[in-house]
């Protein structure tokens, strides 16, 4: 082990042991969601979710699978923006990200765990029988691809900090084509998971419905993976500070950067957007009630975030790119949400509405804190806030 | 159907060129197999008895209603939907308005002719028989729920309950019991004669017969026919469909057609992606490399420069130094030679 992963863990082990308000508090997130998902395969989905046969889909496909893949797109998005396009500059935040992207995935394939009838049966539509028809059988394919991916992207800290020169160089020599497969699969499985409502024309409201939806769905996407890199270095860069090799000027400009390339991208979401509103000619929809959340969704947490993002890029604000990458980051999963269970059935739904139940809440944060708790040891040891010193300018 | 066996990569590259391109293969149409059943419910013909949902329950082997006796009319007073248990329900729609009676529909798997259950799948639970009948098949079924999210009838429900083998469960259509050559449990235990299983065509033909002779008692449609490619269940009605919770003048193409149009793109991505980047990125190491030799150059120049200069400034210190050398020489042959005739004095 070098000197510097040395400090980090120190410094890690320094802040008093085991008994540290975070780790009771995230012990208690984590040991109570173990609870509920045990209590799901005793006595079913009924007993631990408000799911019924007109909605089946809730917050664990909402948020862990249709936000959770959303929110990891920044991954692809710096990976991509570093490795193919040049933008060396971004260079610092590609680690970190590609680590939040795993995570992430890593999140969307245990809620899939909890949501599943039968979740054993997750690797049936590649061993058994597969639906080449269905968006759904598509997604699964780029996902399980993708999670690899992520992984091999992944391992370069891993075997940094293991010291094995060998590995590292042959995943180094990878780099490109990972980059690129990354960056297709995350085309194809970002826009397919909008795909999956096209089916749903009398569901889902036409304020939300389109024909456009997956491209709404991957656009969308390249905006909350840029907003969640910034909120990611917003967060680990004040735990990890003692980590940080780079400038707070160099790291300053990353998240300008980062800002215009979200107003640009929010941007482009909310011109295609009106687009379609245009296209499918529903300016009229706008002032009912089901138009006036849907401007909600537009005006507060698209439109205004790319503004702020304008406004921070060209003032060299950061605490403004900060605020507007949180409001996009709500923003997305406000979107999710809307289309999984908020609008979808707006309209002569047999039953009741759906409304998370408190356990499938306390899952969902569990599984956050999962993903927050893995992050906080992997950075602690490895080296991903900072350059290994015996590896400094590889891929 | 559209969903047929096929090989592994051929299924997911066929599957998805199929899905919503125009070709040559595609421009044929496949109107369903013929001669499969299918039934009609005539909702001027039912008066709500339920006996259907009770027939249903035993064919199917389910538990009957607790505590809620058939017959007892206070379950009109909410709507209801299939559930786990309940694979048929009927609704009271348009209350006794002044003249106007009630009217009840029977709620139901409408066995798609081209099913969106089926299409969605992950693991192709589902198939479309020649019969007609949409069939399930719970043993690779992951529990997805995609295909309860996808029915446009609200057809299909979910065992939430049960927490190591849940089922979708929907009608259908008594499959076993065609087999055997009977009749779907509900349509035999009818008393109205208000639901009549047959061949489809002939459902239609029957149907249409009924409209010619009683216009004024039906609305001139046979809903199932076209909507949305088509439905095994048949409806014929005296008041509006859009009243009966059914979807109005829809399109007749099929959901699937429009729910999995998007796939063909995929392969697009797939094949088109590759070359783009790698041009992306040849264009950035050329602007590189560009860069660097531009810098190289101004590097060589630069030195160049520095070394001209530094050999003509060398050059004038070594002319300047041999003067110096020369003249110190001169100067101390000089001195000898003057102390020498000092000396020689």
């Amino acid at each position: 082990m070098s000197h510097s992963t040395m400090t980090a863990d120190s410094a890690a082990e320094g802040r008093g042991g085991l008994l540290t308000p975070f780790n009771l508090i995230t012990g208690v997130i984590l040991a109570g969601g173990a609870a509920i998902l045990v209590l799901r395969f005793v006595k079913g989905l009924a007993a631990t979710t408000n799911l019924t046969h007109t909605n089946p889909w809730g917050l664990w496909i909402g948020f862990d699978v249709m936000s959770g893949v959303a929110l990891a797109a920044g991954g692809f998005v710096t990976s991509s923006a570093v490795y193919l396009f040049g933008m060396k500059e971004y260079k610092p935040v590609v680690r970190p990200a590609i680590l939040t992207g795993f995570l992430g995935y890593f999140l969307v394939v245990l809620g899939l765990l909890a949501d599943l009838g039968r979740p054993w049966r997750l690797p049936y539509p590649f061993i058994k029988q597969a639906g080449p028809t269905s968006p759904l059988f598509e997604v699964a394919l780029c996902v399980a691809i993708y999670l690899t991916v992520l992984f091999i992207e992944s391992t370069p800290a891993a075997l940094e900090w293991l010291g094995l020169k060998w590995w590292r160089k042959v995943v180094g020599s990878m780099t490109i084509a990972l980059t690129v497969l990354g960056l297709i699969l995350s085309t194809m499985h970002q826009s397919t998971l909008g795909a999956m409502y096209m089916i749903t024309p009398t569901k889902l409201h036409p304020l939300w419905y389109s024909a456009h939806i997956p491209v709404h769905f991957f656009v969308s996407a390249v905006a909350a993976g840029l907003a969640m890199v910034i909120v990611e270095g917003m967060i680990s860069h004040r735990a990890f500070h003692h980590q940080v090799q780079i400038t707070d000027e160099h790291f300053q400009r990353i998240n300008i950067g980062l800002a215009k390339g979200a107003a640009v991208a929010l941007a482009t979401y909310f011109a295609v957007k009106v687009v379609g509103l245009a296209m499918e000619d529903e300016w009229h929809l706008l002032l009912t009630g089901w138009g006036g959340w849907y401007l909600v969704e537009m005006l507060g947490f698209v439109l205004l975030p790319c503004l702020l993002f304008a406004m921070a890029y060209r003032e060299r604000r950061v605490l403004l790119a900060r605020l507007a990458a949180v409001i996009t980051v709500i923003g997305v999963m406000l979107n999710r949400f809307n289309v999984t269970f908020v609008v979808f059935n707006w309209d002569g739904a047999p039953g009741e509405r759906y409304v998370p139940h408190w356990m499938e809440v306390w899952v969902t944060v569990a599984f956050i804190t999962f993903a927050v708790v893995a992050f906080r040891v992997i950075a602690n040891r490895m080296p991903i806030m900072y350059e290994h010193p015996d590896f400094k300018g590889m891929h | 159907m559209t969903i047929s066996r096929r090989g592994f990569i051929g299924g997911v590259v066929g599957g998805a060129v199929a899905a919503g391109t125009v070709d040559a293969a595609t421009v044929e149409h496949f109107d369903g197999y013929p001669g499969r059943y299918g039934l009609l419910h005539d909702t001027t013909l039912c008066v709500g008895c339920r006996s259907c949902e009770v027939a249903c329950k035993q064919v199917n082997d389910l538990p009957p209603y607790p505590g809620q006796p058939v017959g007892d009319m206070s379950v009109y007073e909410s709507e209801r939907r299939t559930t786990d248990t309940c694979l048929t329900v009927v609704n009271r729609y348009r209350e006794a308005e002044g003249t106007t009676p009630a009217v009840y529909r029977k709620l139901q798997c409408m066995h798609c002719n081209e099913p969106c259950c089926a299409a969605v799948c992950p693991v192709r639970a589902f198939e479309k028989t020649p019969e007609g009948p949409v069939l399930y098949h719970a043993d690779v079924c992951m529990g997805c729920r995609y295909c309860v999210m996808a029915c446009p009838y609200y057809a299909l429900a979910y065992e939430y309950d049960n927490p190591i083998t849940p089922r979708v469960m929907r009608c259908t259509m008594c499959y076993p019991r065609i087999k055997e050559g009977l009749q779907p449990g509900c349509a035999e235990a009818c008393p109205m004669g208000a639901i009549t299983f047959g061949r489809r065509d002939e459902l239609i033909r029957v149907a249409r017969e009924r409209i010619r002779k009683n216009p004024e008692r039906y609305v001139d449609h046979v809903f199932g026919e076209h909507e949305f490619g088509g439905t095994s269940w048949l409806v014929l009605a005296g008041v509006e469909f859009s009243e009966l919770d059914l979807h109005d003048g829809v399109t007749h193409e099929s959901l699937p057609a429009i729910g999995t149009s998007y796939l063909s793109v995929v392969p697009l991505v797939i094949t088109i992606y590759p070359g783009l980047l790698a041009g992306f990125h040849a264009f950035t190491k050329r602007k590189e490399q560009l860069a660097r030799e531009e810098e190289r150059a101004a590097v060589a120049r630069a030195l160049e420069k520095a070394g001209a200069e530094t050999q003509q400034k060398l050059a004038q210190a070594t002319e300047k130094a041999k003067k110096d050398q020369e003249k110190a020489v001169k100067q101390a042959v000089a001195k000898a030679l003057a102390d020498q005739a000092k000396g020689g004095e």
